[in-house]
């Protein structure tokens, strides 16, 4: 048997954690920051804001290498961990190669770290949110992401037991529909959070909360398709690779 | 010739065996959530550090990549 890698794809998935988290960037600095500020002014002019005084890092730093960091570490951590996860979904969730399954895991993970936690807690802009509440709130969105990879997992799991018996087809609806009652009942039994201010421009948050989707979407979508692309050409050998352009 | 058209372009993939991954998973997953940690949560609700510099080092991001932030 010729072992993959673990290494190999584990630095790979760091690089191209690292590419699409430039791409996660540059959505977030255009199309995030002028929300940001936005919010920021809102808080401003109601003066309910860290206490003001002097800022310890000026909003010129927090705005580019302050996001730039986070983003971009951010982007690399979770690069390895998606290919510890390609690792382990490799060859077990059908008969996909590795551009394929690098794309199943960029999705999946987009789903169960990000839009099933999101639809529950939203990312929300500064100046929503009560300072006093921050434990209650992390614990909760921990909780939720949490609770939402083990039912992701479980639903691929529950498809892998079920294929045999129903078929590609009727497994992924009764897999997709299992998933979707328990995450409804997670959904109901969490307690809300609510935190946004009277008049907080409707508008803002809204865009805010469109503008975080947008990046975790490039994120993902990036890191599926580079991923794809440098495990292809890791594990494919070039010949088996080049025979379908060079056949008659 | 007309069989190759039909040859997948992809032969059959054997798994990783998971002992192979475990290792890695450990070591190199932990210290890749601890990084998220620092992104995602470091003084919030938890400090490691005191003050409240990396808060703010990464105020935007936090905002921008979902996390509760003050």
């Amino acid at each position: 048997m010729t072992s993959v890698p673990v290494r190999a794809l584990l630095v790979r998935g760091m690089l191209a954690g690292l590419g699409a988290g430039l791409l996660a960037l540059a959505v977030a600095y255009l199309l995030g920051e002028p929300h940001v500020d936005a919010a920021i002014a809102f808080e401003a002019a109601h003066e309910h804001g860290h206490g003001g005084g002097t800022e310890p890092v000026s909003r010129a730093v927090q705005s580019t290498a302050g996001l730039a960091t986070a983003v971009l570490v951010y982007g690399v951590a979770l690069g390895g961990l998606a290919a510890l996860a390609f690792c382990v979904a490799l060859g077990r969730v059908g008969r996909f190669g590795p551009r394929a399954t690098a794309a199943l895991v960029a999705g999946g993970a987009l789903l169960a770290l990000y839009v099933v936690p999101f639809l529950k807690y939203p990312a929300n802009p500064p100046s929503v949110g009560d300072p006093d509440t921050i434990d209650r709130r992390t614990a909760l969105y921990f909780l939720m992401i949490l609770l939402s990879v083990l039912l992701c997992v479980g639903a691929a799991v529950l498809g892998r037991l079920l294929v045999t018996r129903l078929g590609v087809w009727h497994t992924t609806v009764a897999a997709g529909a299992a998933l979707l009652v328990a995450v409804g009942l997670a959904y109901a039994f969490l307690p809300p959070v609510d935190e946004v201010p009277d008049d907080f421009p409707a508008d803002v948050l809204w865009r805010f909360r469109l503008a975080a989707l947008a990046v975790q979407g490039a994120l993902w979508a990036g890191f599926g398709l580079l991923f794809g692309e440098l495990a292809e050409r890791l594990l494919v050998p070039r010949a088996v690779r080049s025979r379908p352009a060079t056949a008659p | 010739m007309a069989s190759s058209a039909l040859t997948p372009a992809t032969p059959s993939i054997t798994p990783v065996s998971l002992k192979e991954i475990a290792p890695w998973a450990v070591f190199v997953g932990l210290l890749l959530l601890a990084l998220l940690y620092f992104v995602g949560a470091e003084q919030g609700a938890t400090s490691l550090i005191a003050g409240e510099n990396v808060h703010e080092w990464v105020h935007d991001g936090r905002h921008l990549l979902g996390f509760p932030c003050h």
